[in-house]
């Protein structure tokens, strides 16, 4: 009886054995799910930042670098025992409830066994901290690479770095950017962001309970370094920028300069500007608000995103359009009695010779012979009725890149405005409008908007005769020019060139005998037209458009000063100053006109409702 | 002299390769805690811990094989009265009074209370005219093994007194009818059922199961009684477990048993050791993560991973094949020491052995399977492997005087009543 008992518990230890072995079997291979589990909890990865790419001008000088910002990292879930809290809130500056509150947040916020517990440490709390890191188990540094300035300029242009959105997050395709990365926001850092961030690296290594590093994963197989990004260069000039910066100093406008034979702009500025060192990451947050509440709006770029009504530097184009689509002849002359009746309806004009030619219609701004033109134009038995006729001289615009954007590489970028036909078909009713209706398109009013930086493309245009490249900030990447194929192409106007040559003649006379003749520069011949732009919430926006020298041309520009005036009395001015500083620096530095610079420099034309709002700290350091 | 030190070499054998993987299992578990050699630190400690038990072997070898048959009863006494010096003046460690403090280093008798109770069972049943029939017998053998299983409990280690239940596969093989054995498997199956549905829904349908009986038996009178009466007792059975269950298990034990039974998750609390323990092993794959690289084991994520959750070391570390041959060393060590004792001629020897042989069973059956998460977590360490001093000496003595015994087997007369 005895052995056969024996059998039996012979029987259940084997049984058990195999029972155990089998179960064995089942979780360390059959499933997977343990083994997925396990480097969830004890695997890290830490994620090492490249260097961003840095940014030079179109001279070389560096404008944008790096400085390394610090967030203190803690692993969750994190073991405080042990850890000399007391002493850790010290170093941290902080007291001990909004030790609780962060570690709260951070646990809540936790992402792959980690969590943010401060950000943007400054580097000498960082210094202090890392000295005595290992006594607090469990807490661990990110460094990321935020951007500092050379010069107090260039704010809109260059743009800023910030976190990536949730959006961004979901839309993105390749996965690479994870919570917390930075990401170009605005600006050329926006539009250059593949170029300038790199490839981020990784390394991988194992934690302890209390999230202690203990060691590399695979002895570091998985990991690899970042790849730093690739500098590039901007065909903006700095000495011109900060220069413009300081003739629009006080006032509400923008200046765009562009060299006409590459369409690469040497000059965007748009003011009031801010400290770009004001916006990175580590200040953001001080000045955002701010800068937000300025009336003035000192973050809207409005080289790029500000349509005004051109005025009359629309004139130029108008002359164009009339000579290509045979409204007018280059030696076609109009009266002009200092207005232009239109049956009940008086535009007037201001005094200037009567029989007016091409010419001088352009250089004492006659509004008169504009209106014949669109009128000889609408009227014209080349079109069927005012509706065709109008969607061709919309077209001729459309050809000189207005009324869409242009396609440049800084964000914000805005169309403006040009109506459709059906747009004065719904106010006027289908075949119940004319010229009449809309005559005052012909000199730059009305529905008509163009932003400064296609008021400068305007100007390249006539400066090209006939074509532009489409503008453009980038000069090199890499230190090659493998800019972009968009911007080596040329984009044609419906305009011949041959008709270019009267227009011009006329700009240059502006500037001999006109509007602007009283501000011209010895040695440089420059073709520009004034506009004064009617406003009805306030004084008129000054305006001004030109190229030089006519010869060569190597610059063209265009300049709005918001509720100024004149166009003759401070954009004209500040456009050849800016021509002079760019075409002669050497002169230039002593100042061939130190009364005109001064007084550009140093009148305040902000208008006087806003001038009690304004934030100074954003324009300092 | 040569007859002396004759030992059955496969079970010694297994012994130290079980040893050995014990060693370098400790070592690997603290090798994160600043121990830097095999012999420094815990597994410094723990070779130390089995120098001494085979050192306490050869010395047990020198002794006349019959020393321990005739004061069976005086070691038993020893140790019991060990265990009650426990609960005077012994010191607490998690919640229970089971170290006495001698200097630098702490015994646990409840570890060699095992030892000394099988000197007794051994001595009792192979008594001559000892019968599992007799009334008085039973009550002899019940007093000799609830004494140290009480004195454990009252010290807080409900682990260790269950081990006292590894003897009735030892009666059984001795002649305790096995009907004891199937009303215990019952009641367990009582147990589980209860905590599952609990008491009441239990009760429903064990009443509904009696009526359903009823009406298909109820022209056989004679079978009313007896059927009304199994599920009454059950009932209270029932009743009673859920009473006890609620009010006098500590809440953790309670969540314990929960835990293994799948009715609650609690990865964070009671089921935290399972499952980082489950973890470990899952991960470690088919051929592990090699010796010192389990992430788990480094990370200190398992509590009290050197002492009885070390099978997660080798489990994470040496993966499938060197948990299977672990385990199978385990299993083939039992098996032989149930061989030894079925060739042992006297009685006294061979009750002793199997003791030996189903104590070691039941520590494995329960360590690994909670490790694995099909046992409830009971702390009672894997022999020779866990860390721990008074582990491995009372089961190096234990296993020693074991070989001793059958190494002199040769010597003692056939038991005539066997």
């Amino acid at each position: 009886m005895r052995s056969y008992r024996l059998y039996y518990v012979y029987a259940v230890v084997i049984l058990v054995g195999f029972i155990y072995i089998y179960r064995l079997f089942q979780i360390q291979i059959i499933d997977d799910k343990y083994a997925l589990i396990a480097e969830k909890i004890s695997l890290r990865k830490q994620t090492v930042y490249p260097q961003r790419g840095l940014i030079f001008d179109r001279n070389d000088k560096l404008l944008v670098y790096n400085e390394p910002v610090y967030d203190l990292m803690v692993s969750v879930p994190i073991k405080l025992n042990g850890i000399d809290t007391l002493a850790f809130c010290k170093l941290l500056d902080i007291n001990k409830e909004k030790f609780i509150q962060l570690l709260a947040k951070a646990k809540r916020g936790s992402y792959r066994g980690k969590s943010v517990f401060k950000k943007n440490i400054s580097n000498v709390t960082y210094a202090r901290i890392q000295e005595r890191l290992y006594e607090f188990k469990g807490f661990f540094f990110e460094i990321r690479q935020d951007r500092n300035y050379k010069f107090n300029s260039s704010a809109h242009l260059l743009g800023y770095l910030g976190e990536v959105s949730k959006k961004d997050l979901e839309l993105q395709t390749e996965g690479y950017y994870e919570l917390g990365d930075f990401t170009g926001k605005k600006g050329v850092e926006r539009f250059y962001e593949k170029q300038l961030r790199g490839i981020k690296g990784e390394r991988y290594f194992y934690v302890d309970r209390s999230g202690v590093n203990k060691g590399s994963y695979k002895s570091g197989k998985l990991d690899y370094e970042p790849t730093d990004g690739q500098d590039i260069s901007l065909s903006i000039d700095i000495d011109l920028q900060q220069y413009g910066e300081k003739l629009l100093n006080h006032k509400m406008g923008s200046i765009v300069a562009i060299e006409p034979k590459t369409g690469e702009i040497l000059s965007l500025i748009s003011s009031p500007f801010y400290n770009p060192a004001n916006f990175n990451i580590q200040n953001r947050g001080k000045f955002y608000s701010r800068a937000i509440n300025d009336p003035t709006k000192p973050i809207f770029n409005r080289a790029v995103s500000a349509p005004y009504p051109p005025g009359s530097t629309f004139k130029p184009i108008m002359a164009l359009i009339g000579l290509e689509d045979g409204a007018i002849k280059s030696s076609t002359h109009f009266n002009c009695a200092g207005e232009y009746r239109l049956g009940k309806r008086i535009i007037r004009c201001h005094f200037h010779p009567s029989y007016t030619s091409l010419k001088q219609s352009i250089a004492s701004s006659c509004n008169t012979y504009y209106c014949n033109i669109f009128k000889n134009m609408m009227q014209s038995n080349k079109y069927k009725n005012s509706e065709d006729a109008y969607k061709s001289w919309r077209s001729y615009l459309t050809s000189f890149g207005l009324g869409s954007k242009l396609g440049i590489d800084i964000s914000g970028e805005y169309r403006g405005w040009l109506k459709e036909s059906t747009y004065y078909d719904k106010i006027h009713g289908k075949d119940r409008w004319n010229y009449a209706r809309i005559i005052s398109l012909s000199f730059g009013q009305g529905e008509l908007g163009l932003t400064p930086i296609q008021i400068a493309n305007v100007a390249s245009i006539i400066a090209n005769q006939g074509y532009y490249y489409t503008p453009h900030v980038i000069k090199k990447i890499d230190g090659i020019r493998s800019i972009p194929n968009q911007y080596l192409v040329k984009n044609y106007t419906m305009i011949s060139s041959s008709n270019f040559k009267p227009v011009i003649k006329g700009m240059q006379e502006v500037t001999v005998s006109g509007t602007a003749s009283d501000i011209a520069i010895d040695n440089i011949n420059i073709a520009g037209k004034t506009g004064t732009v009617q406003n009805p919430h306030g004084k008129n926006h000054s305006a001004y458009m030109a190229f030089a020298p006519i010869e060569d041309p190597q610059i063209a520009i265009a300049v709005v000063i918001e509720e100024s005036g004149y166009g003759a009395s401070w954009a004209a001015p500040i456009a050849h100053l800016m021509i002079e500083k760019y075409l002669m620096p050497d002169t230039m530095n002593e100042s061939s006109r130190p009364n005109l610079e001064k007084q550009m420099m140093n009148s305040n034309l902000i208008p006087y409702k806003y001038k009690s709002k304004i934030d100074k700290s954003l324009y300092g350091n | 002299m040569g007859t002396k030190f004759r030992i059955d070499i496969i079970a010694l054998f297994l012994f130290l390769s079980i040893a050995i993987i014990g060693i370098a299992s400790v070592y690997s578990a603290t090798s994160n805690q600043g121990v830097f050699t095999l012999f420094d630190g815990r597994s410094g400690k723990q070779l130390v811990w089995l120098f001494a038990s085979v050192f306490l072997g050869v010395v047990i070898f020198l002794l006349n094989a019959n020393f321990f048959e005739v004061f069976s009863m005086y070691f038993y006494v020893l140790f019991m009265l060990l265990l009650v010096l426990v609960l005077v003046i012994g010191v607490d460690i998690n919640g229970a009074r089971s170290w006495i403090k001698l200097g630098s280093f702490s015994i646990q008798p409840s570890e060699f209370a095992k030892y000394g109770t099988s000197f007794a069972v051994a001595s009792i049943i192979s008594r001559i005219g000892f019968s599992f029939q007799n009334k008085k017998d039973i009550i002899k053998l019940a007093v000799v093994t609830l004494i140290p299983m009480g004195l454990i409990v009252i010290q807080g280690d409900m682990g260790s007194a269950l081990v006292f239940l590894s003897f009735i596969p030892v009666f059984y093989i001795e002649g305790l009818t096995p009907t004891i054995i199937l009303i215990g498997l019952f009641m367990i199956f009582v147990f589980i059922l209860t905590l599952v549905f609990s008491a009441l829904y239990f009760s429903i349908a064990a009443l509904l199961l009696l009526f359903v009986f009823y009406a298909f038996t109820y022209t056989n009178k004679k079978l009313l009684i007896p059927s009304i009466t199994i599920v009454g007792l059950t009932i209270f059975f029932s009743m009673s477990v859920q009473f006890l269950f609620d009010n006098f298990l500590k809440e953790h034990q309670q969540k314990r048993i929960q835990v293994t039974l799948n009715l609650i998750e609690d990865n964070r609390g009671a089921g935290y050791n399972v499952n980082q323990s489950k973890i470990a092993i899952g991960s470690g794959g088919f051929s592990g993560k090699g010796f010192l690289n389990g992430s788990h084991t480094k990370g200190n994520f398992i509590p009290e991973q050197e002492t009885d959750f070390i099978f997660c070391t080798i489990g994470e570390e040496g993966g499938w094949i060197m948990s299977s041959i672990t385990l199978a060393l385990y299993i083939g060590f039992i098996l032989r020491l149930y061989y030894l004792s079925s060739r042992a001629k006297k009685k006294y020897k061979r009750i002793f052995i199997s003791s030996l042989a189903s104590i070691l069973f039941f520590h494995v059956f329960i360590n690994i399977g909670m490790t694995i998460g099909i046992m409830p977590v009971i702390g009672i360490p894997l022999p020779l492997v866990s860390y721990g001093g008074s582990s491995i000496l009372a089961f190096g003595l234990f296993i020693f005087t074991a070989l001793k015994m059958d190494a002199t087997r040769d010597r003692d007369l056939e038991s005539v009543f066997s």
